[in-house]
């Protein structure tokens, strides 16, 4: 019986491209954040102010933190899709950028007049953007998983969730482009919380879609 | 980097089925195979002794839809024991194997055997006899049908620690005479 599965397997054995894994992985990401842009510009489109927004620090922020924490996840995921993977320093340094922009944000609250506090914190849309955010993550987390569930996560429900952060950052800085809020507390709380959900409902997949 | 002698071979073999060498696949199969089979039998309680094999082909078929997970610069033993280790895991929560041995499996077969059990028996009224027969008979009620000292000591009407003193100094002349000690 064993022998006979031996000589299947091996009669269907397929070359396999040095880093196949991250190519797959990479290009999933790449299609599925196309698909995100064009999704954003079709549904939201980039914000009117683009142009001098791109001259002002908070925009800049924004972008970093959400390519940051897509990155990370990234690189987490890359690590947990492996039987033996194990990686926790992605987490930390992702915790570590939240708590640097929580200082920013401190900063630029203590330095605004009193009326400009809410709008830095609330702004117009603190309602609406996390789930934009989810809706923006989505093709990159279905991409991821289904990328994943060619691999061997020792931990599905981990796996997931990293996917699902990777996705919610992708998704966030797609989104970057079309919100126009300014407050760098806006974004700890209401971007985060964007990609957080993101991140529970890839553990949420991860744990279904991803048992090997 | 020091590597021991199975790791450098099942690495090179790794490499090159990777590279699509089938022949190296199929050694390499084979070889992990006849490791595998061991791993799994000793992680598993002797009554599912018999899900070694399906451990092995599992793993083995993880091995290859898998194998794109490999990193070509980390030991290869590692990354097979990982993949054995959850499939290992998998399968014992899958099959909700408790890791003890289940209830009906527990009676094993050859602890109960009639004949010896007479044989045993007929040693005791044997060895009883050697005591006066209230004594006898107050000992096989208590140390052999599993009786109280106070059923015992009612049944021929005396007080308990009558029965009790009567138990003690037979046992304890029996044991003088049969325990290995000076005949």
């Amino acid at each position: 019986m064993t022998d006979d599965l031996i000589a299947r397997l091996s009669a269907d054995l397929k070359p396999v491209r040095p880093m196949a894994m991250q190519r797959l992985l990479f290009g999933a990401t790449l299609v599925s954040t196309l698909v995100a842009i064009v999704a954003m510009n079709m549904w939201l489109g980039m914000r009117p102010d683009l142009d001098t927004a791109m001259s002002t620090m908070n925009f800049w922020t924004k972008f970093g933190y959400t390519l940051s924490v897509a990155v990370l996840g990234g690189v987490a995921t890359m690590a947990l899709a492996r039987p033996d993977g194990r990686i926790r320093w992605p987490w930390i340094a992702a915790l570590g950028l939240l708590a640097l922009l929580v200082i920013g944000a401190f900063i630029q609250l203590a330095t605004a007049g009193p009326d400009d506090m809410m709008p830095l914190i609330i702004g117009g849309t603190s309602l609406v953007c996390p789930w934009r955010i989810v809706v923006l993550g989505l093709p990159m987390l279905l991409a991821s998983i289904i990328a994943l569930r060619r691999m061997a996560p020792a931990n599905p429900t981990l796996a997931g969730f990293a996917a699902g952060i990777m996705a919610g950052g992708a998704g966030a800085w797609v989104y970057s482009f079309a919100c126009a809020e300014n407050g760098m507390m806006f974004l700890a709380l209401w971007y985060t919380l964007g990609i957080l959900i993101v991140g529970v409902l890839g553990a949420v997949l991860g744990r279904f879609l991803l048992r090997w | 980097m020091q590597t021991d002698p199975t790791e450098k071979r099942l690495r090179a073999l790794m490499l090159a089925s990777l590279d699509g060498d089938a022949a190296a696949y199929r050694s390499l199969l084979a070889e992990l195979g006849r490791h595998l089979r061991p791993y799994f039998t000793r992680r598993l309680t002797p009554a599912f002794a018999s899900h070694a094999e399906d451990l092995v082909q599992d793993t083995l078929l993880a091995i290859h839809t898998r194998r794109m997970t490999y990193d070509r610069n980390r030991p290869f033993t590692a990354w097979l024991h990982a993949v054995a280790h959850h499939k290992f895991v998998d399968h014992v929560r899958r099959q909700s194997i408790r890791l003890t041995v289940p209830l009906e499996d527990d009676a094993p077969i050859f602890a109960h055997d009639d004949s010896a059990d007479a044989i045993a028996r007929r040693d005791l009224d044997v060895v009883l006899e050697a005591v006066p027969p209230r004594t006898s008979d107050l000992i096989r009620r208590t140390k052999v049908d599993g009786a109280s000292v106070a059923e015992a000591a009612a049944a021929h009407g005396i007080s308990e620690t009558a029965a009790k003193v009567s138990i003690h100094r037979g046992l304890k002349s029996l044991a003088a005479r049969f325990a290995g000690g000076p005949k």
